[in-house]
This record gives structure tokens, sequence and C-alpha cells, in this order.
């Protein structure tokens, strides 16, 4: 059993009792404890359940590699699943629950699996689900999904908050350890700016916990010496529960502080990202050590060596009261002299090696333990836990020599460094044949802008490691048999054992990337801190070959999962991305606004009246605006000045269609296509004067075409004068629309706007009311239209002023829908709606925007190309339901025959569709192969439930087709 | 995260602040050209391995385009520099031979 020890333990306060609970049952710990020592303290070995087989799982390490002890941690808005007991440090409160079990951790039903495992082998999911093919969907996947997954997703809001910190350096330590403290003395010393990052409460590493000496002084007494003297150094910023989390290009790191995940509290984040750009980064992450594959490993009571020995000496818990050592090298005799020291019995050690130090042996037979050399496990006892052990020779097939009482194992594979910082951005490794580790390879380090290595290693994580000399053993004993292989875990989380892995290699996955994914080994939350070189080194022997031939699988960022929340950081909520206003939109909001966004704009789609319904208001705006008077606020549309003796040459480039013989004070209809010759953008240009034009683009385009417009003007024709600038925030924009509007704005006084004076498109600057304006007499309802600019600042008093005078007249605000069903009303096409990125203006019928006269512009040489100029390109039709019903967007018609998919041939989809309130029917536009030659015709639209829509094909302007509503 | 020195503000841009623009120096093809020039024009990019000249805009900065001499192996920066030129400057061309003494600008 495990318990605590009467005395001892160097980071547990006995004096300060904390009060949580585990699965409902209130227990005891002290502070210091993590959640794994309060556990172990109080006999609950058994803490979770396994992916596959929900085989009963103990704690088996101390640290962040731990696989198996995964929680819930946590409640409501502070639930949180998979957290590692080892790392989660116990609070008063503390709510906690294992995973992957039912109905209890205890009794669970799912560990019927491992009574099929011998069915579940390595790429089972592969082999298993083929046929029959419908099985899939309706019986397999249910029940796969029904069991899959360890911790549960949180189900409400998260109630804490988290945020992002920038920061400097020269250099960046990772790891707080003594090789870690003495780097930032060093480079502190030298008057750099140093950040100090270390994952766990306390620093110093393992060395307090294994007694060494630094510098004559007690590990303990050394760490809080150099501390002390760091702390008081300007240029060094310390952080602990702060993980060195990803190393990235050019020597970005993001560190991952967990501020109040060991106290939680309201008024600060609970996580916060550190995004730290570093001269120089040393990494001093020490080193993991490595399971041993003896048959029963798994069992809760198996324990890593180093990881026992943490117990016992931090948090005064002893794992078991009779503790078996088993080992490949001399750093796992340190657990069995902590034990003995503890007054606990330690009845043997296991040491595989063919032969060990002699002084070693008598030393411990001295302490009462004795040492049986070349020697291996060939089998745990025990059910749920430990109860004893079998052993015979390494060398052997598993014959048993003899038998063993214990009630836990103490076993260590020897150390691996940990180099995934190093790794992360393209530091490579190497085999250290001697001491049985990757270690990194100073001469290949990741490179930065300058071209020279920017992480730097030391201490254990460099491979100075203090194990002896280590015996490889990596299946124990060497010659066990398949039975004996299939019950050697080698990844805990995900329950890979060595015979998966050896039948990877078998089924032919040779490369350790392959194998990793064909058999999940390494693929867990835990990402196979504790398993890949033993998962690789059993690879490289099945298929004959050296460990470093296989090599390691990639070691990605992060080094333990971060939350969510931290990735986030402040962006959630309100303030998750900035959200651009116009000058009217507080009043959109008072009157009804039904909001669409669009872009980073929020636009009224509609303005409801109360007790109105959003299809009502639509209707209503429309019908009102085509009667009477409507009024749209338009000053989302971008708005760019283009300027300059070259400007109209500039334009003529950007511009399918002549905007250089465009007259002052007149306005043109616009396409822009990519260099590929798609449409991109579309809108109205006015010419201000001999070489202003502006460029009005849609309220999505206006970055992206002003960016468009540098980009041609800075890196091809730099030589040419011209200069651009987006007013789009400048000004607000207002089109009032309808047979009212002259009639309307000439109540307010001002500018001469009759037909003569202001012709349809063209332009005035002048006063309307008491407002400065430029009038522009451009239509996209087809109504008589006056779009009209006023600086920003003004524009809330015009529209309220638009709107005062509108009453006589039964004005009304419309929104974004009414516009669309107006344009569309009209035939006029919707960049977005009638184009996709693959639609050519030639597709739309607008080949009279595109000039005949000009020898070049953008996308022009894209037209010729054979695809573009090909006769079965869809082109643009009306479509009109023979029922007057509304065509589903999007829909598909169809011919007869199927294609080489077996779907139903496709002749044309729907791109727009509405109900029209004008036409009192449902109105669509649509691509159609050969579509203009098909007028009258009537096309299939399968709906989605199984039924079919017939519509005609027509011309696409439903509305006043000689336009003479708006040029009036 | 790649850090970029801007050459018109000075600013050693983070990768946050810049926007790719990919190949530089590519010829710009038009009306009257081949299918085969117009097609290696719009599509044909070697993605080399290596020394790679591209451009970048520094979006939330001057707003600038400029290009960059970059390996796209190891991140090093040659360096940085206007974007109104046709072909790489002498000066870049002798920063990557000092550092890669293999490398000529035709491979």
């Amino acid at each position: 059993m495990s318990f605590r020890l009467p005395s001892g333990g160097r980071l547990i306060d006995r004096t300060s009792e904390l009060k949580f609970t585990f699965n409902g049952r209130i227990m005891r710990g002290f502070a210091g404890d993590t959640l794994a020592s309060a556990l172990l303290a109080r006999d609950q070995m058994l803490m979770g359940r396994s992916f596959k087989y929900h085989r009963p799982r103990g704690v088996v390490a101390s640290g962040a590699e731990e696989p198996n002890a995964l929680m819930n941690i946590g409640e409501g808005g502070r639930f949180e699943p998979n957290q590692r007991a080892t790392t989660a440090e116990l609070f008063d409160g503390m709510a906690a629950r294992s995973q992957n079990h039912w109905p209890s951790l205890e009794f669970d039903v799912g560990a019927i699996n491992a009574k099929f495992a011998r069915f579940l082998p390595a790429g089972f999911y592969y082999k298993t689900f083929l046929y029959p093919r419908h099985f899939w969907k309706y019986v397999f996947e249910p029940i796969i999904r029904q069991s899959a997954g360890l911790g549960a997703a949180p189900k409400e809001a998260d109630a804490d908050t988290y945020e992002h910190f920038y920061a400097f350096c020269d250099v960046l330590v990772v790891g707080g350890g003594i090789a870690g403290l003495m780097a930032a003395r060093d480079a502190a010393a030298d008057g750099k700016r140093v950040i100090v990052l270390e994952q766990n409460g306390h620093w110093g590493g393992r060395a307090p916990v294994d007694g060494a000496v630094v510098e004559g002084k007690p590990a303990d007494e050394w760490v809080s010496v150099t501390l002390q003297a760091l702390e008081a150094n300007d240029n060094v910023t310390l952080r602990d529960r702060c993980m060195g989390a990803g190393v990235y290009d050019h020597g970005y790191v993001l560190g991952y502080e967990r501020i109040t995940d060991h106290a939680p509290a309201n008024d600060v984040p609970r996580h916060r990202l550190w995004r730290i750009r570093a001269g120089h980064v040393v990494t001093a992450t020490g080193a993991l050590e490595r399971p041993l594959s003896f048959a029963g490993n798994d069992l809760p009571g198996v324990m890593l060596a180093s990881a026992v020995r943490d117990y016992v000496v931090n948090h005064a818990v002893a794992p078991g009261k009779r503790t078996v050592v088993v080992t490949n090298n001399d750093d796992a005799y340190r657990t069995a002299e902590v034990m003995v020291n503890a007054g606990l019995s330690v009845p043997a050690i296991i040491d595989a090696r063919p032969s060990v130090d002699e002084a070693l042996i008598s030393k411990f037979s001295d302490l009462g333990v004795e040492v049986k050399v070349a020697s291996a496990i060939a089998k745990v006892k025990g059910k749920d836990r430990v109860t004893g052990v079998a052993i015979c020779a390494q060398d052997s097939n598993g014959s048993v020599s003899t038998t063993i009482e214990c009630d836990a194992v103490a076993m260590s594979g020897g150390w691996s460094p940990v180099v995934h910082l190093w790794s992360h951005c393209g530091g490579k490794l190497t085999w250290d044949e001697d001491q049985a580790m990757f270690r990194p390879d100073p001469n290949r380090p990741p490179t930065n802008q300058t071209g020279e290595g920017f992480v730097s290693v030391v201490g254990w994580a460099n491979g100075e490691i203090d194990q002896g000399d280590i015996a490889p053993v990596w299946i124990m004993p060497q010659g066990a048999s398949i039975e004996t292989r299939n019950k050697m875990w080698l990844d805990f989380q995900n329950d890979v054992k060595v015979s998966d892995v050896q039948l990877a290699a078998q089924e032919g996955f040779e490369s350790v990337e392959h194998a990793k994914r064909y058999t999940t080994l390494g693929m867990a939350t835990d990402q196979g801190k504790l398993s890949n070189i033993n998962g690789l080194a059993v690879l490289a022997d099945a298929l004959d070959t050296g460990i470093p031939q296989v090599g390691t699988t990639t070691f990605r960022p992060p080094y333990t999962p971060i939350s969510m929340g931290a990735i986030a950081g402040e962006a959630r909520g309100e303030i998750f991305q900035p959200l651009r206003r116009t000058p009217m939109h507080a009043w959109h909001e008072k009157n009804g606004a039904h909001w669409e966004p669009v872009g980073h704009w929020r636009r009224p789609y509609c303005f409801q009246q109360p007790g109105e319904s959003v299809e009502d208001a639509v209707n209503r705006e429309i019908t009102n605006t085509r009667t009477s008077l409507g009024l749209l606020d338009a000053s989302t549309l971008g708005k760019i000045v283009v300027k300059g003796p070259d400007a109209g040459k500039f334009l003529d480039m950007l511009y399918t269609n002549m905007m250089s013989n465009l007259k002052p004070g007149k306005c043109r209809y616009g396409l822009m296509c990519s260099e590929n010759g798609f449409l991109m953008d579309d809108g109205v240009v006015a010419r201000i004067d001999e070489d202003t034009w502006l460029c009005h683009t849609t309220t999505g385009g206006a970055d992206r075409i002003h960016a468009w417009m540098e980009d041609w003007l800075q890196c091809e024709w730099w030589d040419w004068k011209v200069w651009t600038l987006n007013l789009t925030e400048q000004f607000a924009q207002v089109a009032v629309v309808g047979p009212n509007a002259r009639t309307m704005l000439e109540t307010l006084g001002g500018m001469d706007l009759s037909a003569q004076a202001l012709p349809f498109m063209g332009w005035a600057d002048g006063k309307i009311g008491d407002f400065n304006v430029r009038v522009y007499r451009i239509s996209f309802s087809g109504e008589l239209s006056y779009e009209i600019s006023v600086p920003a600042s003004e524009g809330l008093a015009f529209w309220e002023a638009l709107m005062e005078a509108g009453e006589p007249f039964g004005i009304t605000p419309y929104g974004t829908e009414a516009l669309h069903v107006m344009r569309a009303e009209k035939g006029f096409i919707m960049i977005g709606d009638e184009t996709d990125g693959t639609v050519i203006p030639q597709d739309l019928g607008l080949n009279w925007a595109l000039s005949k006269k000009k020898e070049d512009f953008l996308g022009n040489r894209a037209h010729s190309r054979s695809h573009m100029a090909d006769p079965t390109r869809w082109k643009l039709v009306g479509l009109e339901t023979v029922d007057g019903s509304v065509l589903p967007d999007g829909a598909y018609a169809v011919a007869d025959g199927h294609n080489e998919n077996g779907q139903r041939n496709m002749i044309g989809r729907v791109t727009s569709t509405y109900y029209s309130p004008t036409l009192d029917r449902g109105i669509a536009m649509g691509l159609v192969l050969h579509g203009p030659d098909r007028m009258g015709e009537v096309l299939a639209f399968p709906r989605v439930d199984g039924t079919v829509a017939y519509a005609r094909i027509v011309s696409p302007v439903f509305y006043d087709p000689e336009g003479e509503k708006q040029n009036v | 995260m790649l850090t970029l020195k801007c050459p018109y503000c000075g600013v050693q841009a983070c990768e946050t602040e810049l926007s790719p623009g990919y190949e530089a120096h590519l010829k710009r093809f038009g009306p009257g050209s081949s299918d085969d020039d117009f097609e290696t024009y719009l599509f044909t990019r070697p993605n080399v391995k290596g020394v790679h000249f591209e451009r970048w805009r520094h979006a939330y900065g001057c707003g600038k385009w400029f290009l960059a001499a970059r390996c796209t192996t190891t991140l090093e920066v040659f360096g940085t520099y206007s974007a109104q030129t046709p072909a790489p400057p002498a000066e870049i061309i002798e920063a990557i031979k000092s550092k890669r003494p293999d490398w000529s600008p035709e491979t």
C-alpha cells in the first residue's frame, strides 16, 4: 500500500492541511502536495483507466511526462479534462475526477476490451471496419465515438481570463534546475538581459532530491543563494510555473505561465502566454527516465525509480512498503538508498546488466539490499495492483527462478535528455551509443536569421547524465515469448505494446513515422515522452537495423498541452476582433437594425419595426423605396483616391474598361480582374479633376484593392507617377433612393439637383441644406438615386436631417437585404454571389465592359487562354420558377445521365435567389451551360429534400429593363 | 515567426506585421505573349530549397513592399532590399556568396 511517512517531505507543509475531493470523496492533503502525491498518501493507487483496453492504471511518473494519472479537474466554468495529477498542485477545495471509465473507476464495463485484446492489435481500425461499407456510418462509428476520448469536454463557458505578454531578452534560459540557474548567472554576469522559465512551482530540478552538492554547498542551499542573487539583478526576470512551450523561427519562444492553477482567483488571469523574442536560447530542460519493458509493467504500483524517489523525498509519500528496484543503470540505486534511509524495505535490486561494480554491490549489501545481477522481471504479479515479481535471467526466455513479494516496483531504463525545444526549430540529434540516448548534436543547431545557432543546451538535457555504465535493455527478458511481449506496455496512455510495434514492422510500416501512426505510439496527450525511445528501439530491433537509422519522430510544440484560453488570450467576447462602425452605427442600433457582419463592419440587414418579422421588414423597405423613398447607409463602400500624372494610365491597367477617357464630373462602372482573368471587384469610378480619380470598391474589397494597387505601383510600375489613398473611413455616404428622392432633397435647399444640372452618371460638389456634399448620380437599385458623401464627422447629422426631411414622403431606412433584392431585380451582379474566384466577366455577359481599345489590362491575356475562351463555360441568366416559389440558394440544374462519380450531370447553378416583393414571385440568377442561347427553356433543380424545383431561363433583368426609372 | 528588416523604415519587423508576396523578380507577360510564357509567369514557381528571393509587405508598418533574400531551409536572411529593382543588387549577391560559396544566381 502507499502511505504518508511520519516525517520528512521537503516540499510539503504539514501545518497547512488542504481539503479536496476525488470522485466525490472528501480527502485531505498538505500544502505542497500535488494531486498525485495527496492521492498516493491516501493509498489511492488506482488513478485512471487506459484508453483502449481500459486497464487499471496508477501514477507512473512525478512530472510533466505522466501518461496515466489524467484527471477532470474543477467544476462548471472551471472544469478542465486531461489534467496531469502529477503537475496539478493541490489547493483547498480542489474537485478532481478520474476519467475513461463507466460506471466507476473500480468497476469499469469497458475493461471487457482487454479480454478481446488479441482482436484489437495495431491497425485494427483499418482492418476491422471495412465491410459492409454502410456499417461504418451506422454501427462502427457511433460505437467508437461513444467509447473514444479520455476526459469529458467542458460544457460551460470558461470562467477565467487569459492574457498575452510580449517580452524581449538577450538570453532566455528554459529550465530552473542547477544547469539553468548557472547559465542564467553567467549570462547576467556578462550584462545580458536574461529571462529564466521554470515549469514547476519550485526551483532546482532534481538535484536537491538526489542530494547533489553544488560548488561546495548542498543543492537546496546553493539554489536559494543563487536565486537571491538573480532576483537582485534588474536585468534578470525569473518566472516559475512557466513552461517553455515551443521554440520557433529566429529566436521566438512561447512561454506558458500557469498563474492561478494552484490557487484559483477571480481578479487575475489564469494563464499567461509569453511571446518572447530571444537573442539566444539556453535549454536546461533536464532528462526523463525511461520505463523498462517487462510483462505487467503497467500495473498500478509499477513506477519510474526517480518518481518513487521524488514522492518519498519531496512529499514524504511511500508508494509501497516493499519496493523492488529494477534497472539497467546506476541511477536507480539512489532510489533504493532513499527507501532504506526512510525505513522502507527494498527486498532486491534487479539489475539487468551482466556485471555491476563490486563496490556498489557491497555498499547495498551493507544496507541489507540484495543486488541480483544479469536478472530481469519475468512478470509482475497482481490483478489491480502489484503483489510481487517473478524473476528470471535477462538473457533467458523467461523461465522463472524465484518470486519476490512486494507492493511496488521502481523501474529505470536509463535517461533520455529532453531535446524537444532543441528540435522544434530544426536542431539535430546524435545517438550516443555509450549512454544509449539521443542527445543534441552541437554541430547542427537550429539556425537564426544570421545563419548562426541560436539554441544551446546545458546539463542533463545535453546528455551530461550521471547514470553509470548503462546497458541498453529494450525488452525484458531478452528472449521473451510472444505472449509475454503482448503484456509489455510501451505507450501506457494509448495502450501500445511491444507486440504492436513488432507487428507494424512485420506488416511493412518500416518508417518510424508510419509505425507511429499505425500503432498510435506516442500520439496520446503525453506525446510519447516515456514511450518513444523504447518504441523505436523495439522497431529497430524488429527491422534488424540500428536505432540511429530508425531515427526519431518529429518533435513539435508545445512541450505539454497548453490551454486554448492561453492561445486566445484577451481576444474573446467583445474584443475578439475590432468592430468597424459607420458614423450612423449608433442610430441604426437605436432604430431596430438587424445586424449583418460584412468584413469587420456591421451593416443593418434590415430595420425591424415593433412586431415585424425580418422578411416583412425587408419587403416593406423594398416596396417603400420603389414607390416613394428609401435611405441606405453606404459608408462602408471603399473609397480610394488615385492621383497623379500617370493615374489614368494606371487605372486603364487596373480596370477592364477605359478610365483615362472619363470626363471630370462623370462616373463610370468598372470591373477589376486578377492576372488570372477572374473577376475580383467592381465599383463606380468618378473622375474628380485632370489627374484625380475616386474609385469605389465593394465593402469587403476596400483594403484588399488598395493593397493590390500599391503592389502594382511599388513592384511593377514603380516609375509611374501615381499616389493612392484609402479614404473609406473619412467619408460617410448615404444613398437617397426612390421616385421622391429629388423632390425630398430639394426641400432642403442648396445645389441644383435637376436632371439637366446633374444627369445620371454625373457627380457634383455643392451644398444640401447646411451640409457640404459631393453628390453622385449613380444607382444600384434601378431607381432615381443620389449617393451623397459628407465628411464622416457630419454623417450622423446629415442622416438625421434626411430622415426628418423625408418624413412627409414616408421615408424608410433600408438594409443590405433590400439592397440585394433590388439589385437582383435589376440584374446587377454582386461580387461574391455571381463571382466566386472562378468567374470571368464574359461569364456574366459583361463583355461590354472589356475594352477593345486598350492594348493591355490586368487579366486581359488570361481571357484568351483556352479554358477561358471555351464556349461551354456556364453563362449568366435569370431564372424564374414555374410556380413562383423561391429557388434554393446554390442549387444545381441537372441534365440527363450521370458523370464519372455517379452523380447526375450538372448544367448550371443558382448564384442569387430572392423573393421579389415588386414582382411577388421568386427570382434568381444563375450560371447555365449555353444559358443565353436557351431562353424560355425550363431547367430542373433538385432540392435537398428530394423534390424538384422547375425554373425557366429568362433575362436576368426582371425590373425596368430599359432603365427608365433611374435616368430621370 | 521570422524577423525581417524593412529597408524603408528600418524596423526589424516580426512576421506578424508582415504579409508575404511569394517569389520576387517575376517577369510579367501580357497580351501577345505565348501560352507557355504566360503560364510560366502565372503558375510555374521553382519553389527552391535554398536561396530564395521573395516579396514581403510591411503591411502593419509603413505599408511598403520590399524584397528579401532568404534561405528556405535554414531561414537565414542574407538581406532585404528595395522592391524597385528588376534583379537582386550586387551587395545582396555578394552577401549570399560569402555565406554560400557554391551558390550562383543561375542555380
